[in-house]
């Protein structure tokens, strides 16, 4: 008999155990859902699964009576541009101030304690200020999504900058190339690999702060959305809301991985 | 730390420095690099004074991370002529980019890499990783080649091999070479000339108060004739019993 520790199940057994748990919550939400529903047939909290499917049909696929849109489609593509704008702008900053502090100590000296103190700060303590500032419309979203990620980024580039092994600049300078040049050709592309992981790290921090965004003053979005049925306790539209959201979280981690060892495969050799 | 170091240097001359660890072999080959500065003193490449930071006049093979792991075989080799031809980007594009991929080629041939030439570092074992690296520092056909315990984490056989393509490479294209080692007998079948580093004068009480020297320089060979065993022998024999149990205690 093998010590627990070295007892590894086989490929087909992982698949089964993976998906064992989900299938458990499906079934104890379907047991929970039948229990209410025999008590009151007007129950809200755990729609049946049918139920949950008519309102996926009601927001996605029937356009809104009052608007004519089509609602899930259109909180889709809201928050979605919200976000990839809000990261796009925090890993650009993040990959330019992060390279610049790492690769060239005076730059660095006075940049350091100063993003350590703002990354402190809770974003969402300064979304009133954001509010006031930019206004309640797009710009606040996406600024609370940069604000929130961009230091993380910054000091998580920063120090992979300055992992980088000495002997490989040094053999840079030897080849004969100026900090411009070596930046440019031996610092930045072994950065990129590490900005696709550190983004992907920070996916779950962007949405956090899109959907709390958005939440508070919105007309459109997917946090706007669970935030607003949640007065008529429609769990019929939140549920399958949130299920939504993790699955457009997930792929894009997927895609940024997929991405990240097409373009970089040296940087996934030893992983 | 070292202190009371004078020696002259030829050009085409391989010199191996050994010595116990801390004995400042290391450290005088970083003067040499420009990673550290000497505090008094002179060091002179070509009557010039040596420059403060690492420049192409020296180039420098270390133990590992000497090759770029994102660039292949042949990018790792022709980075060295980009940077010269490219002040800007420091990437050649069309045929100036074909141009010098072939210059590279023949430096890639030069230390029997041509078969890899478009794979990763990653794809390569540890021998061939170090001829990459030597490829690199050639390209820029440096005045003085440095070596930092070049194979130190190679294997025996693949270091023999080593061994053998940099004397092929020192002769033919009669480098001036300097090496630190760990391994006497490495030092002794490379170099035409030997440096052991040591502290002349002990402060039993404050290890660091006294700083090593060149405590001895021993002509090995002429470039053409490698050291037979008994040579070695008679070389080693130069060297005090003493000295060499304290430094070498393994041999």
């Amino acid at each position: 008999m093998l010590r627990l520790i070295n007892l590894q199940p086989g490929r087909a057994l992982k698949t089964a155990l993976g998906i064992i748990p989900f299938l458990l919550i499906l079934l104890t939400y379907q047991i929970g859902s039948d229990l209410r529903k025999a008590e009151n047939e007007q129950d809200k909290l755990l729609p049946s699964f049918a139920e949950i499917a008519a309102g996926i049909d009601r927001m996605a696929f029937q356009p809104n009576k009052r608007t004519g849109e089509y609602l899930f489609w259109k909180d889709t593509q809201s928050s979605v541009i919200r976000l990839a704008k809000g990261i796009s702008i925090a890993a650009f900053i993040g990959l330019i101030v992060g390279l610049a502090a790492g690769s060239i100590p005076i730059i660095a000296a006075p940049l350091t304690p100063l993003i350590t103190a703002i990354s402190l700060i809770p974003p969402l303590a300064i979304l009133p200020v954001l509010f006031i500032v930019f206004g309640l419309g797009e710009l606040s979203k996406v600024m609370l999504i940069v604000l929130g990620v961009s230091p993380f980024l910054i000091r998580d580039i920063l120090q992979r900058t300055q992992e980088l092994p000495r002997e490989q600049l040094v053999k840079a300078q030897t080849l004969g190339g100026n900090s411009w040049q070596i930046i440019l050709r031996v610092i930045l592309p072994q950065t990129l690999p590490r900005l696709i992981d550190a983004t992907r790290l920070s996916l779950g921090a962007a949405w956090l702060f899109l959907i709390a965004a958005e939440a508070i003053a919105s007309t459109d979005g997917l946090g706007y959305r669970i935030f607003l049925v949640r007065r008529y306790m429609s769990m019929d539209i939140i549920l399958p809301y949130v299920v939504w959201i993790t699955f457009l979280a997930f792929s894009t981690d997927w895609c940024l991985l997929k991405l990240s060892r097409i373009v970089f495969p040296w940087y996934h050799a030893d992983k | 730390m070292l202190e009371n170091v004078n020696a002259r240097v030829a050009k085409g001359e391989f010199v191996t420095l050994v010595g116990a660890s801390g004995c400042g072999k290391s450290t005088f080959l970083k003067l040499l690099l420009g990673t550290e500065a000497a505090s008094s003193g002179e060091l002179l490449l070509a009557e010039k004074p040596i420059g403060q930071e690492p420049s192409s006049e020296r180039g420098i093979v270390f133990q590992k991370y000497s090759v770029f792991p994102h660039l292949t075989v042949r990018e790792n080799v022709a980075i060295g002529l980009e940077f010269d031809r490219s002040a800007w980007l420091g990437r050649l594009f069309g045929s100036k980019r074909k141009q010098a991929l072939e210059q590279a080629d023949e430096w890639l041939d030069a230390v029997g890499l041509t078969h890899a030439a478009n794979q990763y570092p990653h794809e390569l074992s540890g021998g061939m990783q170090q001829r990459l690296a030597l490829a690199q520092a050639l390209i820029k056909k440096p005045k003085v080649l440095l070596l930092d315990e070049p194979f130190g984490a190679l294997d025996p056989g693949i270091r023999k091999d080593m061994h053998k393509l940099v004397l092929e490479l020192w002769r033919k294209y009669q480098l001036t070479v300097f090496m630190v080692t760990h391994d006497l007998r490495e030092g002794f079948h490379l170099g035409s000339r030997l440096w052991v580093f040591d502290k002349v004068r002990h402060d039993p009480h404050s290890a660091n108060r006294y700083g090593s020297t060149i405590t001895f320089d021993l002509p090995l060979r002429s470039q053409d004739t490698p050291l037979n065993t008994e040579e070695l022998n008679a070389i080693s024999k130069q060297l005090p019993r003493a000295t060499i149990n304290q430094i070498f205690p393994e041999i």
